[in-house]
């Protein structure tokens, strides 16, 4: 059998790929694709990524060589110019003849231009292919004023593709009253048009472009309600005309507003010419979207390898995220009939609207609008999609559980769909299917994505899926616990306990009595910081040392090449300059690199083992103390020089982050904790992005909490507002307990709270209104802990026993490893990069 | 391996035993050599590796922590990016791809530790690290 797929597009690759996957050798013998443009198919819904740095080749859907691969002979750049039905035959631009048995058109569709005059001017683009983003980028290095033609959700993307190439003074033109007007409504489009504009974008809706002004060149639009705008670039994205050209010239049937029609298995009425994707004509309606049109790749396929399959239309629900805000929508998005309710939520603070429409008798979710937040669309879809009953409150599966009342549960969870849910969507992976893998020993996310390649795309569905293995496991009988490591079978906060309430001091009483075997380096750091947080007791002293991790055994650094560095404490940021004069000194006497670091301190970087103590020695002497940058542990607490300097402080911000940070240094905890204190609303200190910060107010400070910068920033939360110092000293005690006592090894506060069941509201009840009944016994451990506090760099340089460790041979002390090598950059000494 | 051992292993003394912290490391100089030395006091063993780890070529084992697979084979965690090796045989238990680790037999008498070099170590010293 000979195939020939006429474009190379999406569907026309996917097509290539279902039919490979299916097919039998020995049935198709040929399959050729001609394709317009000159490279292989690419990924064209993320085109404006283009702009965000990806090449042509990231968006490439295969390489070439997969063509080859699979016996696919691809013509590029060599569109047919005509089919020849009765001989079955198709001829291309650069004259090659070949026959077919099943011809397969995925021409796709082009831009919609309306007849405006002065389209043909320069500056004006249409946003479809490779090379129009680069006619756009050439373009756009000497505009400075930009348009799009169209607020729907290419014409969103074109906009954002402007503002990436610079053009950040860009025009959104809609003709209709709202944007996006096929996805969502007009109260969904007021939130989503406010928060466009917040991102510097004018939107103007219910605006009819008239003429395109200017010479050779664009220079600015005229509008019906003789308003105009000047503009150097202009993208036209009003919609998209299927590509039937074609097919009308070969005298197969197209609909009168274009496309060529179809019947259930995408055939047209040639039965041996089908078509597919967004040239396809499908009862009436032409699919924009991707997803149908691999549908109809897969029909077609199934088909021809004798396999059978109907195309039954397809939901058009879609999520996406537009210039970083979420919009979605579901089911019937816009129903509103006596049989129906709606129930709308809208936060005009937040930028988000959430619509859902329910039948009469609340029983089950026919569609709906979330713009902002658009978490919940996998489950809102999968609801709707299979008929879930909605919970008594249909308003919970949009809310979410509120005031962290316990048994408000959120409802309609995974638990409740059909086994013939789809809960990924890209690889159309069921319920089902990811249950039985979780039976056949599957039991991890990870491990589901590698034997079904659920989760794998979009990822939207993870979290679906991690219910889903933990509540299969569950019901398998199977115990999920929590435990830290092969060692214990217990959570942090179980050893925790026990280490408490049996009183063990030392790492091997730990595990002799609660664990077994000799411990690993997850557990030791584990354990080590719980007895530290417990007992305060000097983290080197016998059956301590061992649990502690390199950086805590040495009280410094680690760093490459084997030397460490060296933080002394400067609290709040505030530093004398004899205390500088001495930094400078001992960096110059011991060859350090210096370096300022994040927190408001000076790092001392290349100091030798051997050297350490003798350096600590000269700091303590200098009346400095350690840092603790080497623990899990309080770093700093960054400042802003608040109302002792600055003509805005409110409160004296310095003063308050060095009382804070001398009472809770050397604090260890399950990670590094991190704090910010800020004189004003301002915020230098940056007091938001820590694991507690504080701001003043008029009345007196603002205390925010679990906030985070690093790899996942996250702004922190306010816990309690206009409070005075000695409240927030209570409040942040109790917080800084409770985390220590209930948080998993290595976690930060944020990841701390996004865990908690109840969030924020049960956090505050904890702390506020000692919910739990523990805040005296809170504040009584912080009592314990401040009373035991001692600088460790200085208990080792006045303990020779403990002096002696820091060495690099054992049998050669006074010798320094001699395979460190240092480079030297900008006139200081850096490690010499490792291999 | 114990019979070629005994025909050519020569013993240095390395260090006493409370140079070496409980359950700890520590680094002894071998010619131009380090080799990591533990004192597995939890298990009444010593072990002795080089202190090369393979995986970044840094100088570190010896700072290491040491601990035991759940088969109860003790191991090794570099400080640097926590690769863990055997003790015993100085595989990665971590990444089978990575290098195996050299081990060096270790005997204490009364409070002296030797660590045994074998005639093909000494031959390999001409290579250095």
């Amino acid at each position: 059998m000979k195939i020939v797929i006429i474009g190379n597009g999406m569907v026309g690759y996917k097509f290539c790929e279902k039919l490979v996957a299916k097919m039998n050798r020995t049935h198709v013998n040929s399959i050729t694709v001609f394709g317009e443009e000159i490279r292989p198919a690419y990924d064209r819904v993320h085109l404006s990524e283009f702009f965000a740095g990806k090449t042509a080749d990231d968006l490439t859907m295969a390489p070439k060589e997969w063509y080859a691969e699979n016996n696919i002979t691809l013509h590029l750049g060599d569109p047919i110019q005509n089919i020849d039905r009765e001989n079955k035959t198709v001829h291309s631009y650069h004259g090659i003849t070949i026959q077919y048995d099943y011809l397969i058109i995925a021409t796709g569709s082009a831009a919609f231009v309306p007849s405006i005059p002065g389209v043909e001017k320069k500056g004006v683009f249409i946003y479809r292919t490779i090379e129009d983003l680069e006619m756009m980028t050439d373009h756009a290095k000497k505009a400075k004023t930009g348009a799009v033609i169209g607020g729907g959700l290419l014409g969103l993307e074109a906009a954002k593709a402007m503002i990436d190439l610079g053009v950040t003074d860009t025009h959104v033109i809609e003709f209709a009253q709202r944007l996006m007007p096929r996805q969502i409504d007009d109260a969904g489009s007021d939130i989503l048009q406010a928060k466009l504009e917040d991102l510097g974008l004018k939107i103007h809706t219910n605006k009819n472009t008239l003429e395109i002004l200017g010479g050779d060149t664009i220079s600015g639009m005229l509008f019906s309600d003789e308003t105009h705008i000047n503009v150097d670039m202009l993208v036209i994205s009003a919609g998209i005309k299927p590509r039937d050209e074609l097919a009308k010239l070969s005298g197969l049937e197209t609909g009168q507003r274009g496309g060529i029609v179809v019947n259930d298995h995408m055939q047209t009425n040639d039965p041996f010419i089908f078509a597919i994707g967004e040239c396809a004509l499908y009862k009436g309606m032409i699919y924009g979207l991707v997803a149908p049109g691999y549908e109809m790749a897969d029909v077609v396929a199934t088909k021809l390898t004798g396999g059978e399959k109907a195309f039954t239309g397809y939901d058009m629900s879609t999520k996406l995220k537009l210039i970083g805000v979420d919009v979605a929508s579901f089911g019937d998005p816009f129903i509103s009939s006596d049989d129906t309710k709606s129930i709308v939520f809208q936060d005009a603070v937040k930028g988000i609207y959430k619509r859902i429409n329910v039948s009469q008798d609340g029983k089950y979710l026919l569609g709906g609008i979330l713009v902002g937040d658009a978490e919940e669309y996998n489950m809102l879809l999968q609801t709707t999609k299979n008929k879930v009953i909605l919970p008594p409150h249909p308003e919970d599966v949009i809310l979410g559980s509120r005031g962290g009342s316990e048994g408000a549960d959120t409802g309609a969870g995974v638990l409740s769909l059909p086994e013939a849910a789809v809960i990924c969507s890209c690889e159309g992976i069921t319920k089902g299917n990811i249950c039985e893998q979780v039976i056949d020993g599957a039991e991890t996310v990870d491990a589901i994505k590698k034997c079904t390649k659920a989760g794998t795309g979009c990822g939207g569905c993870v979290p679906m899926i991690k219910d889903l293995v933990l509540n299969t496991l569950k019901s398998q009988g199977k115990y999920i616990r929590n435990v830290i490591c092969e060692h214990f079978n217990y959570s942090r906060q179980e050893i925790f306990d026990l280490v408490r309430i049996k009183k063990l001091k030392t790492y091997d009483a730990v595990i002799d009595e609660i664990g077994k075997g000799d411990g690993c380096e997850v557990c030791k750091p584990a354990v080590a910081s719980i007895l530290a947080s417990l007992w305060n007791d000097m983290v080197l002293n016998k059956g301590l040392d061992t649990a502690q991790d390199s950086n805590d055994r040495y009280l410094a650094n680690i760093q490459k090449g084997g030397t460490y560095s060296v933080v002394p404490r400067v609290a709040g940021g505030e530093i004398t300059p004899d205390a500088l004069i001495l930094i400078g000194q001992v960096a110059k006497k011991y060859g350090l690199y210096t370096k300022i670091t994040g927190g408001q301190r000076i790092d001392m970087f290349g100091a030798h083992v051997s050297d350490l103590p003798d350096i600590w020695q000269e700091l303590i002497e200098g009346g400095m103390e350690s840092g603790h940058a080497y623990g899990k542990s309080l770093r700093t607490v960054k400042s802003c020089v608040g109302s002792t300097w600055c003509r805005f402080g409110l409160h004296d911000s310095v003063s308050f982050a060095v009382q804070i940070e001398n009472r809770y240094k050397g604090l260890r905890a399950p990670h590094k904790i991190k704090s910010g204190v800020s004189g004003c609303v301002r915020e230098c200190a940056e007091a938001q992005t820590k694991d507690f910060g504080l701001i003043a107010t008029e009345k007196g400070w603002n205390l925010f909490v679990c906030g985070n910068g690093g790899s996942k920033p996250q702004h922190a939360v306010l816990l309690a507002s206009d409070i005075d110092e000695e409240t927030v000293i209570k409040y942040i005690d109790r917080f800084l307990m409770f985390y220590i006592r209930t948080a998993d090894p290595l976690t930060r506060t944020a990841t701390w709270l996004n865990k908690m069941d109840g969030g924020i509201n049960y956090l505050k009840n904890v702390i506020i209104n000692d919910s739990l009944g523990i805040c005296e016994e809170l504040e009584q451990d912080m009592q314990r802990f401040l009373a035991t506090y001692t600088c460790e760099w200085k208990e080792v340089v006045e303990n020779p026993e403990l002096r002696k460790r820091f060495t690099h041979f054992v049998n050669a002390p006074k010798e320094k490893d001699p395979t460190v090598k240092f480079e030297t950059v900008r006139g200081q000494k850096n490690a010499a990069d490792w291999k | 391996m114990s019979k070629t051992l005994t025909e050519t292993t020569t013993w240095f003394l390395a260090c006493k035993t409370s140079d070496v912290a409980e359950n700890l490391g520590a680094c002894v100089k071998y010619k131009d050599d380090q080799i990591a030395i533990f004192n597995f006091s939890r298990r009444g063993e010593w072990y002795a590796t080089q202190n090369l780890c393979p995986h970044r070529m840094q100088m570190a084992l010896s700072r290491g922590m040491i601990g035991s697979t759940l088969d109860n084979e003790p191991k090794v965690a570099c400080p640097f990016h926590k690769k863990t090796f055997s003790l015993v045989d100085g595989h990665c238990i971590t990444d089978e791809h990575e290098c195996r680790l050299k081990t060096y037999p270790v005997k204490v008498e009364g409070d002296d530790v030797f660590i045994g070099i074998s005639q093909d170590d000494i031959n390999m010293d001409a290579y250095g690290f």
